[in-house]
């Protein structure tokens, strides 16, 4: 166990060093930080003396080691385009991204369980059937496909919500939060519903095939033989084992959110930290396309260390061989 | 000569009274997709044939034209714009017909590309054990750990900081195809190899072997001919998801751009002109995303089923 603990910490190290090593790489090859800083009459001797306080001068194991200094505690120096630090920019769009995120997760958790256990108890229903069918086409569209679906419907021919934007928003300390207003949450229900729809769909099936098979077990058979209400089978036995495999696949969901939120977010003008990316991207922001590199391997990363160190514990056998849970 | 037009001829046969065959036949979920993806594969490559209107041709282009609906929905439409005109004036049809042949080719390229890297791949893994083996697959757990959209994505992002600005327009096909495939070659890989230390330990290469054939004289041409089954498979549904994503990244402004527009840079424009109400330049392109898609994907569930063993 902990030699597997060890082995998987390094793993994870040696994964954030080689992002680490691109991003730095990107900072080195990409651009002239010297002429992103200064101005056109800035003179050679000044830009000089700038690279050698800036240590672009020093050797590259020096100048790489400085980086991750800086990457450790979230500075990454100044965008390029808006001449402000890069962690202030990704603090003031967090917000947006993170409420994005957890309202979608919560979503697709409490509304696609349920679904999953329907089509599982009631297999040959009509709703059963219609939810399968439904969920197949959501797998099979693009998200941004069914953005501007919602954009096309909600908002162009019913005018019933906002498409873009987050409305008005509450300053709460450093979070800025549109919960508290009326058209924070009508702007939020759109992107929210998109972003939810793949996971939903996702967490649906998944319940639906884990329930199937657990109520094939013996002891829901033995239960029944009991005489236990259906109820009690189906919610008090069957669902408790279906969650732990479901649990674990939402936690390495959350990864796939944040990745569909920079689409979600591009579609509904949402102003995260996916769009900032987007416009790093367009524009050769290095510093933010650095930033955000190193911030979603660090979140994917910590997820699946997470996830596979909570496998190790619920499955022992899983640190005999070397400790890969793909064998 | 004769003899090799023999043998096709009878592999032909074979596969005419082959289980597959039967069943495809007795499918009609099979026979509806694939004839969608055939006609779609076929309307992308035969565009410039096809289309009514070069949408390269600027001399063509008429400003007078511009945001015509289509003419069965609206009176301002004109009858040789049968989906509408986009801002430019450019027939939103023929737009569809040379972006999908974009949309196609990427997907095709990082498909075949995906494949080559990831069954070479798979093959030293699995063939070559030890340490080559798990650092191969290593990386590729690695990989899998984060969503393929995002890896060609951030590649995307990577190689176009890289570039030279001047060049990105010219190099964006390349470098789409390139982070597409760099981002699908694990599902071969995994595959591969695993088929790969089945046969490694059977008795023909255990021949191979007493005859004192190099290893990669074995490898490449015994055991590769006889794991390369599932391959039909994984091309298939990746080919849906490579266009997918193609489709997404051109449309989050990081793929093809507006001179050469794929499928997913005509969404893009035509998104902008969403709320105005020109709704067509927008949904048609995304109906023959979906169309070209759903096709796809939906023939390759099938081949799946169709050639697992488990399911017959």
């Amino acid at each position: 166990m902990f030699s597997f603990l060890i082995k998987r910490l390094l793993q994870s190290f040696m994964v954030l060093l080689s992002v680490a090593f691109i991003a730095f790489a990107l900072f080195k090859f990409v651009g002239d930080p010297i002429n992103n800083m200064v101005g056109q009459d800035t003179t050679l001797v000044e830009r000089e003396a700038l690279a050698e306080r800036l240590g672009l001068n020093d050797p590259f194991p020096i100048q790489f080691f400085n980086f991750i200094k800086g990457a450790a505690v979230g500075d990454f120096g100044l965008s390029y385009r808006h001449k402000v630090p890069v962690s202030q920019l990704i603090a003031e769009r967090a917000p947006a991204t993170l409420e994005l995120s957890i309202i979608s997760a919560l979503l697709s958790v409490f509304i696609g369980i349920p679904m999953g256990v329907y089509t599982a108890i009631r297999r040959k229903g009509f709703l059963s059937r219609s939810f399968m069918t439904v969920s197949l086409v959501g797998i099979s569209l693009p998200t941004f496909l069914i953005g501007i679906l919602f954009i096309f419907l909600f908002g162009v021919i019913l005018r019933w919500l906002p498409t873009f934007g987050r409305g008005e928003v509450v300053q709460i300390g450093f979070w800025s939060t549109g919960l508290l207003t009326w058209s924070g949450i009508k702007s939020l229900i759109l992107p929210a519903v998109t972003l939810a729809l793949f996971q939903m769909t996702l967490i649906m099936r998944l319940v639906r095939t884990e329930m199937l098979e657990v109520l094939t077990t013996d002891y829901i058979k033995f239960a029944r033989a009991r005489g236990l209400k259906e109820n009690a089978v189906n919610f008090g036995h069957a669902l408790k084992n279906t969650l732990i495999p479901v649990i674990t696949i939402i936690g390495l969901q959350l990864g796939l959110v944040m990745a569909f939120a920079i689409i979600t977010e591009t579609v509904f003008q949402w102003p995260g930290m996916g769009m900032l990316f987007i416009q790093a991207i367009e524009e050769v922001d290095v510093p933010v396309m650095a930033a955000y590199l190193m911030m979603i391997s660090v979140v994917f990363v910590a997820i699946n260390l997470a996830v596979d160190i909570l496998y190790a514990f619920v499955d022992p056998r899983l640190t005999i061989d070397g400790g890969s849970k793909h064998g | 000569m004769v003899d090799s037009e023999m043998k096709s001829n009878s592999k032909w046969v074979q596969f005419l009274k082959g289980d597959l065959w039967y069943d495809f036949t007795r499918s009609p979920v099979a026979i509806v997709s694939f004839l969608t993806m055939a006609v779609c594969l076929f309307l992308a490559a035969a565009a410039q044939w096809v289309a009514p209107f070069d949408i390269f041709d600027l001399a063509t282009l008429e400003l007078m034209d511009a945001d015509l609906p289509p003419p069965w929905a609206d009176e301002y439409g004109e009858d040789k714009f049968f989906l509408g005109t986009d801002d430019q004036g450019r027939d939103i049809w023929s737009g569809i017909l040379y972006g999908a042949q974009i949309s196609v080719f990427v997907g095709l390229a990082s498909v075949i590309i995906s494949a080559v890297v990831g069954v070479s791949l798979g093959l030293l893994a699995g063939y070559a054990g030890g340490r080559i083996d798990s650092f191969i697959m290593r990386v590729a757990d690695i990989q899998l750990s984060f969503p393929a959209i995002l890896i060609a994505l951030l590649i995307d992002g990577v190689m176009r900081g890289l570039l030279p600005r001047e060049l990105h327009d010219e190099l964006a096909i390349y470098v789409l195809i390139f982070a597409i495939s760099i981002s699908g070659w694990v599902q071969y890989a995994r595959t591969i190899r695993g088929s790969v230390m089945v046969e490694k330990h059977k008795e023909y290469v255990q021949a191979g072997l007493v005859i004192g054939l190099p290893s990669r004289i074995i490898a490449v041409k015994h055991i590769l001919p006889n794991v390369l089954n599932p391959l039909f498979v994984i091309g298939t549904i990746h080919l849906a998801t490579a266009i997918i994503t193609e489709a997404t990244l051109s449309f989050l402004g990081v793929g093809m751009s507006p001179t050469t527009p794929s499928l997913g840079t005509l969404i893009r424009i035509g998104n902008e002109y969403l709320l105005s109400g020109e709704w067509w330049i927008t949904l048609f392109p995304g109906l023959a995303l979906v169309v070209l898609v759903l096709s796809v994907n939906i023939f390759g569930d099938w081949l799946r089923d169709a050639l697992n063993p488990k399911l017959r």
